[in-house]
Formats: C-alpha cells, structure tokens, sequence
C-alpha cells in the first residue's frame, strides 16, 4: 500500500466527518495537556460532527466483511482492526503497530487498501469490507496468493495478509505492473523476517510479467578446486 | 566468546554442541543423491498464510477470552509506593487486576510491569489502566550509555554502573603493533537495536483447575510450559502450549516472560481465557534489544597484509540485563572480536555498563554483527593504507578454509575486480563503492524426538514437540519423512508447535532445522524398519508404498526416532559482497547488489534456504542503515518505540541479492538463520567508505553521518 491518499477511508456515509476532518478540527488541541485533552477532544468532535455525534457508549454497527453483512455493538472509539480481530473471526488482518505505519492490518475498503487500524469501524459502515479471508471464492486461491505461495513470499507469515491485499489492489489499478510501480505500492507493508525479494517476485508474476526464476545458485562444495 | 580463531571447530565449542565437519564425516547418513532434500519444496503451510486461516497465539478466540493489557512503569528509576486499583476496578467491562510484583517495589527502567487488567474490551482495558493510581518516589536514573560510564552517573543498581573488565590476550601486542608496518586505529560505535518481531510477545491463556492451555508466541514451547507450570504451580504434564503459527521471534521469545505469568494469572483469577499480546511501544520499552557498543581497536599488520597485533577496548549496554542487583553489566554487551581472525598477538578488554533501560536479550547472532563491524571495518582500513585489495587481505587472513573459497569464487561472480576502485574516486556526485565481510556461527544440532506414523491407507503423520519460526520447520518435516519413505512431501502431515508431541528444544542459536531434520529422519528409519517387516516387502517405496501400507493391519505403525550425531554438524560460514551508491550531496545510501556465499551443510530446502538468507542480509541492511533506539534523557523513554521513527528496511529499500549455497551433505544438516545476518552491516560500511572514501566508524550510517564524514556538515555529538 502506497503511504498516499489512497490509504485513508473516504468520508464516511454515516457520520458525517471523516478522519482527516477531524484532525483539522482539532487544531491545536493535539498539543494539550493531557489532562484537558480528553474533554478538548469531546468538545472539537461535538463541533465537528454537529448533533448526530455519537458514543461515548457503544452503539450498533453493520460490516459488511468479505460481501456478508455483520451486525455489531461497538464503541464509536473502536477501529476497524479492532473490530475485525475482537468482535468477528476475521483475524487475518494483524495488529502490530497500530499507527498506520506497518501495513500488518491492509484491508481493502470499496477496493482501496486501507490500514485498517487507522479507520473507525462506525466509519466504515456502509462500505465494502474485503479482508485476506474474502479472497479465495470456493477455496480457489486468488492468481495473488498463489503467486505467494509459489515464489515463497513469506516466512512466519505475520505479514503476508497485507501484502497480499496491498499486491492486489495494486493489479485491480495496474494489471502488468513495473517493479518500481510493486516496490512503491508495498512501501507501506513492513516485513520483519525480510521476504521482500521473493514479495516482489510474485507480484510481478501474478501480474504475468517474466522474472528471473531463480537467483540462487548451488555448488557442491566437493566440486570446487 | 572474545575470539574466534577458526570458525568451524571453535564456534561449535563455544556453543557447546555440534561436532566439527571432519567428525561428521565418518558416517554418512543422509542419502546421495536426495530425492527431495536439496530441491526447492514449496511451504506445506503457505496456503494458510496467504489466506488468513493461519492462527497465531494473538488470534485464537476461545469463547469468552478476555482482553488484558500490562500497566508499566512511566518512571525510568522509581521507589513505587501505593498501586491503587480500586476506581479501575469499577471500570464497566473489568473483570480482573493483578499486581506484577507487590505494591511497594524499585523499578529500574521505564516499562517495568506494575499491574495487568482483565477485560470484557480494550477499550475497557484502556479506561482501566487509565484508572489505576501509582504513587512512586522518582530516583535519578541514566539511559545513555557514555553518561553511565561517569563518576557521578546515577545507579542503575546498588554496584556501580560499569562492570570490571574481562581481560582475553595472547603474545605481545604492545611490540607487535609498534613493530607492525601498518597499524590502524579508531573507535567504532554499534546501536542498540530493537527485534521488533511483527507478532508482539504475548499468548492466549485458560487457566482451569487442573490445568492450563496456553497459546503461545514463542521460541520455545516447552520453555513456556514449564515457565507457567512454576507460575501456577501446576504439573508440568498438565500444561499444554501450542504454537501453530508464530510471527518472529529473532532472540527475544524464550519462556513465557512476565506478560504470560500475568496473563496466567488473571485467567486464573476470572476463569476465563485471556488474550494478553503487547503493544509496540512495549515491544521498544521492555522485551529485548541487541546491546550497543562502543569499540576502541587498535589493529597492525606486516608489510604483506598478515595480521599481527590487534587490541580492541569494548563497552556497550545490555540495559539492566545481565547484571543483576549488585553490579553493572555482566558480559552481556560483549561482542565477538577479533571475530574470525586469528591474530598472534592480541589484547581485547570488554564492560558492560547498566543504564536505566529495558534488558537486552538474545538477538540473531548475539555479539557477533557487532564484532564484526569493529573487525571487517578497521581490516579493510588496514588494506587501504597498506595497498592490497579488501578480498586479498581476507583470504591472506582468514583461518576458515570454507570462507576462503567463497571468497575466490564471490570475487569473479561479483565482478569486484572491475569494480573495485581506489576509495572515493568514482566520479560525480553520486558515488558508488563495494565492499565484503565474512562470518561465522555455530548452528549445530542437539536432542529432539519425533514420532512417525505409518497408516494403512499410506498416508503418514510425523510429529515434532518443535515450532515454525517462518524458517519452514513444518515444511522440512514433511520433506524428511518424503525422503525417507519414498514419497512426496505432500503426502506427509507435519504436526507441530504443542507439548503434546515428542520434545525438541527451543529455537535459538540456529539450531532447530539440524535438531529436528535428524531426529524426524531416526523415527522415519525406525517406521520404515517396521513396514518392511508388517508387509515383508524388502522395497517399500515409490510405486510400492500403498501395497506395502495395505499390510499394515489394524494398528498404525508408529515409532520414535531422536537426533543423532552424524546427521548434523555446527560451523558454517559465509561471506558477502555488496555494491552501494552514496549520494555526496544528500548522504544517501541505495544498496545496489548484495552477493551472499553461504557453506550450508546438506541444504534442506533450497527454496526455504533462499528466503533465509534474504532475511538475514535485508535485517542486516536494516542494522546497518536505519535501526537505532533512541532514549529520551529527560524522561528515560523510548521515544522511537514505532516503525515510524524506528526505520526498518522495506521493499523499496530492497537490494538486488543473489545467493550462491555450498552444499556440503556429507555435514549434515547445518542452520544459517544467523550466519547468514551477520556480515551485512560490516559489508555495507566497507561499501560506503569504498565510495566515499571516508569511514563512517558508527552504525546505523545515516544521511547525517555520511555528510559529517564528508565534513559538509558538523559532526553531531556522540
């Protein structure tokens, strides 16, 4: 996922405000005190959001995740992440940094890949949820995930959902894509093991573009003088 | 472990297993040529890594789990007084609150475990630690290293800050380095690097009367089990931990920690289960970090390029690791030097000095990128003012034959004799160097047991007490038992990562695929021994096998094997070649080419193999060009905790790597998972001086430190 604007939800259907207004709305009070931040928060959300403000009690949501609609109670403070990992069995969407930073949480929102730990879940009613398990239909893998699973695209696998969700949103835009158009899209994705090699070759064969098959090259030892 | 004189015996020694290469020549046991070992075998359990239904231990939704989260110290140095929980308590959703370790307690470093709560949410959670008043009397506190050395420098704990030296020499270093033909001198300073596995420490845990089920993201899982058996005191039998899937360890997942005693016992306390993962700010504050180092070296050769004299004065932080309460730093920030190389003559002093931070533990390869950065880096200065080619002064020197060869042989598949020019001499701006370094670990193999069953309709179960770090332990598995049966890995159903299943250590020190790759292969021989006597074939493999398994009868044939020797061997070696481009103008780094030479033993998986080196060379990248933890001195916090401003290497960042693997099967099964991570850093750095045609002598070389050994800017104080 591109650390671009592609990554932030759209405005919300339901609320009337979006995570980027409401940021700009709260000025300078992210600088505050902490002791005067939570009610300055209350105040800039209340002028923000007008009188349909909600919370700070949990109130119903409806997910549509993977195509099913998912009917839940949540704080208007839980995020989408949250959501998935703790109110349904959508856990292939990890949480690891929790700031917008790693990629672990990509989910695709109306076919955008979003971090999902920087979304409101109440932000995201209304909104085609696709997570790593909506994408194999009838236990058929996607030409993604299976490029994943032929090129090695992985190690302890932590964060191969999101790479696999940011790749395919990328193909969606860009079918054939060039390696500097895989490196810039999976720039937000953070591996810790380092796949990143093998990442980028199956991208870029899931996309039908020819790599080199093998980079590696074995010697018997007994062979070399 | 201050020298390493010849890689392959003495590092086995050092790690106190494994044998070296000429023991396990005297019995080959492996088959040659392999069938499927040696070949590129795809992860038997990558389709459930890419669509989700892979669980880890911070996925599992047992009914009725509950959410819990650590209360920590926010005083680096504190006399805590009163931990008052009663208005959290009245939290809606609180379910639970334990104390981490009495109400009146010291605490150290900021992040020591104060409290841990139990409920229906995290937003509860969140409300609650909020909720919980803690009164401490702050005490004066130190968290940089340099400033702890001091006088006057605060007490991390009763002793002082610095610990006594330990003192290795050998010869006459003070003649040999006045009579060499060159001597070089610096002081060379590594960082204190955060594992930052992308799973966060924590597990799953229900507690119940008579025992408990815990799953665990861990290294070990025995190590787990037995570390909450003692927490709960409950038989060792009646814990069981399970790892099916675990998201990276690197050194700092051993045991269950003080996260998964709290989470035992607030499941024991609500009876329910209870999910306690930790936050990445936690992940920087207190669960492990590579010590820093500060290395003053001293390194002479003869008018050849042969070493002869090499002093070296080392200090780093473990943090309050390894030092207990009465001293500073115990060895826990030695570093591995004169690393691979043998020098006659030699003095090396190491101290760890404790500073008001969270402990250091094991990291890929402990002590060694750090010996090997003040070692390669002052080397390749030496052939500079002596006139002799980086790879020539290496094989001049290093003691390690493997090594040797891979360096003859990187040397023309790199085209370093094309492309190594005189240091800083490449035109314009943007300037490009190359540069190498070798490396060595143990890696050998010891005591796992495995369980192979054979069923009627062929199909075969094999099953490891062991756990998948992401190295393929699961894959490797099915592709032993394939071998040895005469079928294909697919045939094989790998069982892992629980108690359950017979004992394998834990995963540390390179050690898991020569532990359990023997031991899987001992049980398949047993199973084999055992259908050609039920089905009195003498070939049972291949197109044989169903016929032969249709005479098994009733019971499944089922049968023990464990690791032997022979079947594994320690010590391998590895060099790498690197290509860099520096920008003069910004100080950025783009690292072209890493060619990596790996001796490997009999290669498992060549697939898997691959991806092991490209994860040791890119988290080496990452050491040499963007990790560093940064601690505040007004409040003694991590400010850095997040991949924010914690840089790691992504995709973009990624160099073109080619792999070249000795393999060497009549070794036996070596692990490279550290091996391979070592020489990375030290490589980069000879690159970019090659470049620039100055040493940038500290890790991680960042923009600001290129243009300060440019003098285009001030250097920053250290």
């Amino acid at each position: 996922m591109s650390p671009d604007s592609s990554s932030q939800p759209p405005a919300s259907s339901g609320t009337g405000f979006n995570r980027r207004s409401f940021l700009r709305g709260l000025g300078t009070t992210v600088v505050a005190a902490a002791s005067a931040q939570v009610n300055a928060v209350a105040q800039e959300v209340g002028k923000a959001a007008g009188p349909g403000v909600q919370g700070p009690g949990a109130v119903p949501v409806t997910l549509k995740i993977n195509g099913k609609p998912v009917k839940l109670t949540l704080e208007p403070r839980v995020t989408l992440l949250e959501a998935l990992r703790n109110s349904t069995a959508n856990t292939g969407a990890k949480e690891v940094c929790d700031r917008a930073t790693c990629g672990a949480c990509t989910v695709l929102l109306d076919g955008k890949p979003i971090y999902a730990c920087s979304a409101l879940a109440i932000d995201c009613e209304g909104s085609e949820i696709i997570t790593v398990e909506g994408l194999a239909k009838d236990g058929k893998l996607t030409p993604v995930q299976q490029a994943f699973v032929e090129c090695d695209a992985m190690m302890c696998g932590f964060c191969t959902p999101g790479f696999v969700l940011s790749v395919t949103a990328l193909l969606k835009e860009k079918p054939r894509p060039t390696e500097a158009e895989v490196r810039h899209a999976c720039a937000g994705n953070l591996c810790r093991c380092g796949t990143y090699p093998h990442v980028l070759k199956a991208a870029l064969k899931a996309g039908g573009v020819k790599v080199a098959e093998n980079t590696t090259t074995v010697i018997n030892y007994a062979d070399i003088a | 472990m201050p020298t390493l004189p010849d890689h392959t015996p003495i590092a086995a020694a050092a790690l106190g297993q494994g044998r070296g290469p000429q023991a396990a020549k005297a019995e080959i046991l492996w088959p040659t040529p392999a069938r499927v070992l040696s070949t590129d075998v795809l992860r038997v359990d990558a389709r459930e890594k890419v669509t989700g239904e892979a669980k880890y231990a911070s996925d599992v939704q047992p009914p009725g789990w509950l959410y819990a989260m650590i209360l920590r110290s926010r005083w680096a140095a504190a006399k805590v007084t009163a931990i008052d929980t009663s208005e959290a308590l009245k939290v809606p959703g609180v379910k639970s609150i334990v104390l981490a370790g009495g109400e009146q307690r010291r605490v150290r470093y900021y992040g020591t475990e104060l409290a841990a709560v139990a409920a229906t949410s995290k937003q509860a959670c969140l409300d609650a630690l909020r909720a919980i008043k803690v009164t401490a009397e702050p005490l004066p506190f130190v968290v940089d290293e340099r400033d702890a050395m001091k006088e006057d420098a605060p007490r991390v704990f009763d002793g002082p800050n610095l610990s006594a030296p330990g003192v290795k020499q050998e010869g006459d270093v003070a003649n040999a380095l006045s009579s060499a033909a060159a001597v070089v001198e610096g002081e060379l300073s590594t960082q204190v690097q955060i594992h930052h596995p992308l799973e966060s420490h924590g597990n799953t845990i229900v507690v119940k009367d008579d025992g408990a089920t815990v799953w665990a993201s861990t290294q070990g899982i025995f190590s787990v089990r037995d570390g909450i058996a003692g927490n709960l005191k409950l038989p060792q039998s009646n814990v069981q931990v399970i790892c099916d899937y675990m998201g990276g360890g690197f050194g700092a997942k051993f045991g269950p920690g003080v996260e998964g005693g709290l989470a035992a016992r607030l499941s024991k306390e609500t009876g329910l289960p209870v999910k306690l993962m930790l936050t990445r700010l936690e992940e920087g504050l207190a669960v492990g970090n590579r010590p820093s180092s500060i290395q003053k070296i001293k390194m002479g050769a003869s008018a050849d390029g042969k070493l002869t004299a090499f002093e070296a004065e080392t200090v780093g932080t473990p943090g309050t690791g390894g030092g207990g309460e009465t001293a500073g730093g115990s060895g826990g920030a030695n570093v591995a030097t004169p690393y691979i190389y043998k020098v006659p003559n030699f003095k090396v002093q190491q101290r760890a000095v404790a500073t008001n931070a969270g402990a250091s533990r094991a990291f890929r390869a402990p002590a060694h990128p750090q010996g090997s950065f003040g070692t390669e880096c002052m080397l390749d200065d030496l052939a500079v003012k002596l006139g002799i080619d980086p790879v020539e002064i290496r094989i001049l020197n290093d003691p390690g034959e493997n090594r040797r060869k891979e360096y003859a042989l990187g040397r023309d598949k790199f085209g370093w004799k094309e492309k190594y020019k005189k240091p800083g001499s490449s035109p314009g701006p943007i300037k490009t160097g190359v540069g190498c370094a070798g490396a060595t670990w143990g890696g050998g193999g010891r005591g796992t047991r495995a369980e192979a069953q054979i069923n009627s309709d062929g199909t075969v179960e094999v099953r490891v007490g062991t756990q998948d770090l992401g190295t393929g332990s699961r894959t490797l598995v099915a592709m032993v038992a394939a071998e040895a049966f005469g079928i294909r890995p697919d045939q094989v159903v790998a069982r892992i990562g629980d108690t359950r299943f017979p004992p394998s250590g834990a995963s540390g020190g390179s050690t898991t695929t020569a532990s359990l790759c023997p031991g899987v292969w001992d049980a398949c021989q047993n199973a084999l021994a055992e259908l050609k006597t039920r089905s009195g074939m003498a070939d049972v493999a291949g197109p044989n096998w169903a016929v032969a398994c249709r005479k098994i009868g009733i019971n499944p044939i089922s049968a023990q094997g464990e690791w032997k020797q022979g079947l594994s061997s320690s010590g391998s070696g590895g060099v790498q070649f690197v290509e860099v481009e520096v920008d003069t103008d910004t100080g950025y780094i783009r690292v072209k080419k890493v060619l990596a030479l790996m001796d490997c033993g009999l290669i498992v998986n060549t697939l898997t193999t691959t991806s092991q080196i490209n994860s040791g060379i890119i988290m080496g990248m990452s050491y040499a060009l963007h990790e560093e933890r940064v601690m505040d001195k007004a409040t003694g916090v991590v400010l850095n905790h997040s991949f924010d401003t914690y840089k790691i290497t992504n995709l973009a960042d990624t160099p073109e790597i080619e792999c070249i693997l000795l393999n060497m099967p009549e070794r036996g099964v070596i692990g490279i998972a550290e091996v391979s991570n070592v020489p990375t850093a030290s490589a980069i750095a000879n690159a970019v001086a090659n470049a620039i045609g100055v040493r940038v002598p500290s890790l991680p070389i960042t923009p600001a430190k290129v243009l300060a050994a440019l003098g285009k800017v001030p250097k920053m104080s250290a």
